[in-house]
């Protein structure tokens, strides 16, 4: 286990530092504090699933599109995406990669999004479909907490409850704030696991950075409920200038700020 | 899908969404990928019946279109022949974002039937009439809009998405249970190609759903005070048949008609063409306002907006003899 723990906390770096390459290279404003609150659920998902390209066991989509960066940063570091120029047209005139996910099976990436509250419904579809096709696997979404917001993702969690969906995971990456600041409090890491349970759902809630706590909680999945799990997590984490400070909800790295977030992650995870 | 007269009449009597249910219980039998999808109008689409004999094939995900959408998206994905129903504007409108995003730009091949669609909801009023569904769903790249005119040409267009790979589509249910027949006998349908009604000399008529069975008499009529027509199924609004541009030469007086709004539709689509063909051609667009109307049966609510065959006929002629 510890073998385990240690190596996802390498990934998780190397994700995070894969992170902040790609964004100082585009030149351009990113969506850097949302990639950074979910690496560790990224790293965590992409070392305990069987996530494919060239047969799809387990399934992992993206509804907080925003969220691509990391997706990117992980599709990379798992050897999805080989070539490292190519993630280096990020946000480059005519890239397939651009601030939210394009569906691209060939390299891992599930569905386009971008538009927010519509990835678990597709994740619902896909885990009818496995319950069908008496495939084991699993389905795991993430959303954002200010997703939330959406009301389609409601709808998508009574289907998921009403179809017993145990095959089907949502880890809810609670970094406590939105586009336009903090989150309000009736939609807070608390709040959030109570409307999760309210909906039917299996919930579990851990420290969305603690990779040992992450571990668990996708082991505690339910035997005839879809399993939410809800991750309080820190916007910009890892940078210290990045940590709860929302312009870095979207925001351009200079070449000193750029220098300066590389040398706040090896200090914090001391590499 | 082949039918004779006495199917022609039968379905007639049941109507285009009772009649979708049984199609979608014939394609079930010879389809083990079927699955159709209602967000609580599977009773409304006629498919009570399909619920019981295939309820493997069958999900109900509750009064919710735009999770309806992304669900269908994820079972397409797997595989699986999806058809989803709800009514024309909880579809084309509510869920329109999903649409786009689902079946538009990640082109997961899922069939919309919009039941309903035109004035046919009657006494359930505007909410739930399709007067703008063209319009939008057109603007969606790579869906196709597809505009049966009667029970037994939405059979032959739910068969052909049925068994081959069309990509996503929006079709679109208008009519009521004893609408006017189009066709009467077996005819060809062919995906994306306009159906030729009557061959005519005077004025070109382009037209689609159950509108149709209305201009056919029209048409009729027509000829008794020697007006000849030529009357064509735009059946596919989207991809459109472009052969259509080569009957604009020939005609100095076009006639549009359709139960949608004037914006967007049939209309739009054909002023476009002749614009851009720089055909010189006068072109009566016979729509429905841009406007919300009145609520009423389905017969009142035709001759109120002047789309029965009485008023369709009066207008044609009014254009012929115009100089």
């Amino acid at each position: 286990m510890l073998e385990k723990v240690n190596e996802i906390k390498k990934l998780s770096y190397k994700i995070r530092k894969t992170i902040l390459d790609i964004s100082y290279n585009s030149g351009e404003p990113s969506h850097i504090g949302g990639a950074l609150s979910m690496v560790e659920i990224l790293a965590v998902i992409y070392s305990n699933f069987n996530i494919k390209v060239s047969k799809p066991l387990d399934r992992f989509i993206l509804s907080k599109g925003h969220g691509f960066l990391a997706l990117l940063s992980t599709l990379y570091c798992k050897n999805f995406i080989k070539n490292k120029k190519k993630i280096f047209t990020f946000q480059k005139n005519g890239s397939d990669f651009i601030a939210h996910p394009i569906m691209n099976k060939s390299i891992g990436i599930e569905t386009s999004n971008g538009s927010l509250g519509q990835g678990l419904s597709f994740g619902v579809g896909l885990a009818i479909s496995y319950k069908k096709r008496e495939k084991d696997n699993s389905i795991i979404v993430v959303v954002g907490d200010g997703e939330c917001y959406e009301g389609s993702v409601w709808e998508a969690a009574i289907t998921a409850t009403e179809n017993n969906l145990n095959n089907l995971f949502i880890v809810v990456d609670c970094n406590g704030h939105q586009n336009d600041g903090a989150i309000n409090k009736m939609m807070n890491f608390e709040e959030m696991k109570k409307k999760w349970l309210g909906f039917g759902w299996n919930v579990n809630s851990c420290d969305g950075h603690n990779i040992s706590a992450l571990i668990k909680v996708f082991k505690k999945n339910s035997k005839t409920k879809p399993t939410a799990i809800i991750a309080k997590t820190i916007k910009g984490k890892g940078v210290n200038f990045m940590e709860n400070n929302n312009d870095w909800h979207h925001g351009r790295l200079t070449k000193n700020l750029y220098l300066e977030s590389v040398k706040s992650i090896n200090k914090n995870y001391s590499l | 899908m082949n039918f004779n007269s006495t199917d022609a009449k039968q379905w007639l009597r049941m109507g285009p969404r009772a009649m979708f249910g049984q199609f979608m219980i014939n394609i079930a039998k010879r389809n083990k990928k079927l699955m159709v999808l209602s967000a609580d109008l599977g009773r409304s689409s006629g498919l009570a019946r399909f619920k019981i004999e295939f309820p493997k094939q069958y999900i109900s995900v509750g009064i919710s279109e735009q999770n309806l959408v992304g669900v269908a998206a994820g079972l397409a994905d797997e595989g699986f022949k999806v058809f989803v129903t709800s009514f024309a504007p909880f579809l084309s409108m509510r869920a329109s974002e999903q649409i786009r995003m689902n079946l538009g730009y990640m082109k997961h091949n899922v069939n919309l039937v919009a039941l309903g669609s035109g004035l046919s909801m009657g006494f359930l009023g505007n909410s739930h009439f399709g007067l703008e569904d063209i319009a939008i769903m057109r603007t969606i790249p790579d869906l196709n809009v597809t505009c049966p005119s009667d029970c037994s040409e939405l059979g032959k267009v739910l068969d052909d998405y049925a068994f081959n790979d069309r990509g996503p589509s929006y079709i679109r249910l208008t009519g009521i249970p004893g609408s006017k027949n189009v066709y009467d006998k077996n005819y060809g349908y062919k995906f994306g190609k306009n159906i030729t009604i009557t061959k005519g000399d005077d004025i070109l008529i382009l037209c689609h759903g159950s509108i149709l069975g209305q201009v056919k008499l029209s048409v009729k009529a027509l000829k008794k005070i020697n007006i000849s027509a030529e009357l064509i199924n735009i059946v596919s609004l989207k991809p459109i048949d472009e052969s259509v541009t080569k009957l604009f030469k020939k005609y100095k007086k076009i006639i549009t008609i359709e139960e949608h709004t004037s914006i967007g539709g049939l209309g739009s689509i054909m002023a476009e063409k002749i614009l851009k063909n720089r055909i010189k051609t006068e072109l009566l667009s016979i729509s429905l306002p841009d406007k919300f109307g009145p609520t009423g049966t389905y017969d009142y609510l035709l001759k109120y907006h002047g789309l029965d065959s009485e008023s369709i006929t009066k207008k044609i002629i009014k254009l012929v003899k115009k100089k």
